[in-house]
């Protein structure tokens, strides 16, 4: 059984980009059991996650947010616009800071996406998403190919 | 106990088959706050052109995650698990995952490298399908922090 990678829900258009636009927003409140759930859904257990007094035995500020559960959700503005998760190409991250998620208030994780580069003969675009908690970023070279070929 | 420096170039054995559940894609979407239908709603992900719900794109961290205990479990590492965090991570994809598919990972480490008290270990676990075509290859590399 193959999935199809050209999917039939209509893409944005390639030539209508320019580099610098921004083509989504998004901020994702995260809360506690965002990260049980997570935990569970990608088999990460790490108890720095879930744990209060662990993560202050190692030293770390509070229970983190997995890197992963982050660079999980601040790609999905980016297939939203694309309309298909098939047409990402690649996509990485850097864990730069880690996302302290507190018992009661939790915190706000605020997506911005952006054109960073365009290949015409590909028909390629390079999102760069800026991944920021208040001020501070918490994921450094964040980019999304995607395909609108 | 340091990091093996042998390390770099082991391949592991290719996993056993990872059969791809809807239940598993729509569990990891609604983590991930994936809430576009495609994710799903099997009709709509029909209606775009796949065989059924599609994983988000960071899906396949659920094999490479199996793999790298695999490594861990292996007893000559040298790696404290206790004392790992995440440096980065890369997925470069032929097609997304669907559910339904069977898949295959292979873990390779690329390199071993150490900054002063520190190691980083990069690893490239390959997924293919049960055609033998290539999924995506999710690119990771593990900071093993050194005694403070």
């Amino acid at each position: 059984m193959n999935a199809s990678s050209v999917a039939s829900v209509p893409a944005p258009d390639f030539d209508a980009l320019a580099v610098g636009d921004i083509v989504a927003e998004q901020s994702f409140p995260l809360t506690r059991d965002a990260l049980v759930r997570y935990a569970g859904a990608s088999g990460d257990f790490n108890p720095i996650h879930y744990r209060d007094d662990i993560a202050k035995a190692v030293g770390l500020p509070g229970v983190l947010a997995h890197g992963m559960l982050t660079m999980g959700f601040a790609v999905q503005p980016v297939v939203d616009w694309v309309g298909d998760p098939g047409r990402i190409r690649d996509y990485q991250a850097r864990f730069t800071r880690p996302v302290v998620v507190d018992p009661e208030v939790g915190a706000v994780v605020a997506v911005i996406a952006k054109v960073g580069q365009l290949d015409a003969d590909a028909r390629t675009a390079r999102i760069d998403l800026t991944v920021k908690v208040g001020d501070e970023t918490v994921l450094g070279k964040t980019q999304v190919v995607v395909g609108l070929g | 106990m340091p990091v093996n420096p042998e390390l770099q170039g082991r391949a592991l054995p290719p996993s056993e088959p990872y059969l791809v559940g809807r239940e598993k894609v729509r569990e990891f979407a609604r983590a991930v706050f994936a809430t576009n239908p495609i994710h799903l709603d099997v009709d709509a992900a029909r209606a775009a052109g796949h065989t059924d719900v599609v994983a988000p794109p960071t899906f396949a961290v659920v094999l490479q995650a199996l793999a790298l205990d695999e490594l861990l479990a292996q007893p000559d590492t040298g790696i404290d698990f206790s004392r790992v965090v995440h440096g980065d991570q890369r997925f470069t994809a032929s097609r997304a995952i669907v559910a339904g598919d069977e898949l295959t990972a292979q873990l390779t480490v690329t390199s071993v490298k150490t900054l002063g008290a520190h190691s980083m270990v990069s690893a490239a676990t390959a997924v293919t399908d049960a055609s033998g075509d290539h999924v995506v290859t999710a690119i990771s590399t593990l900071v093993v922090r050194g005694d403070d």
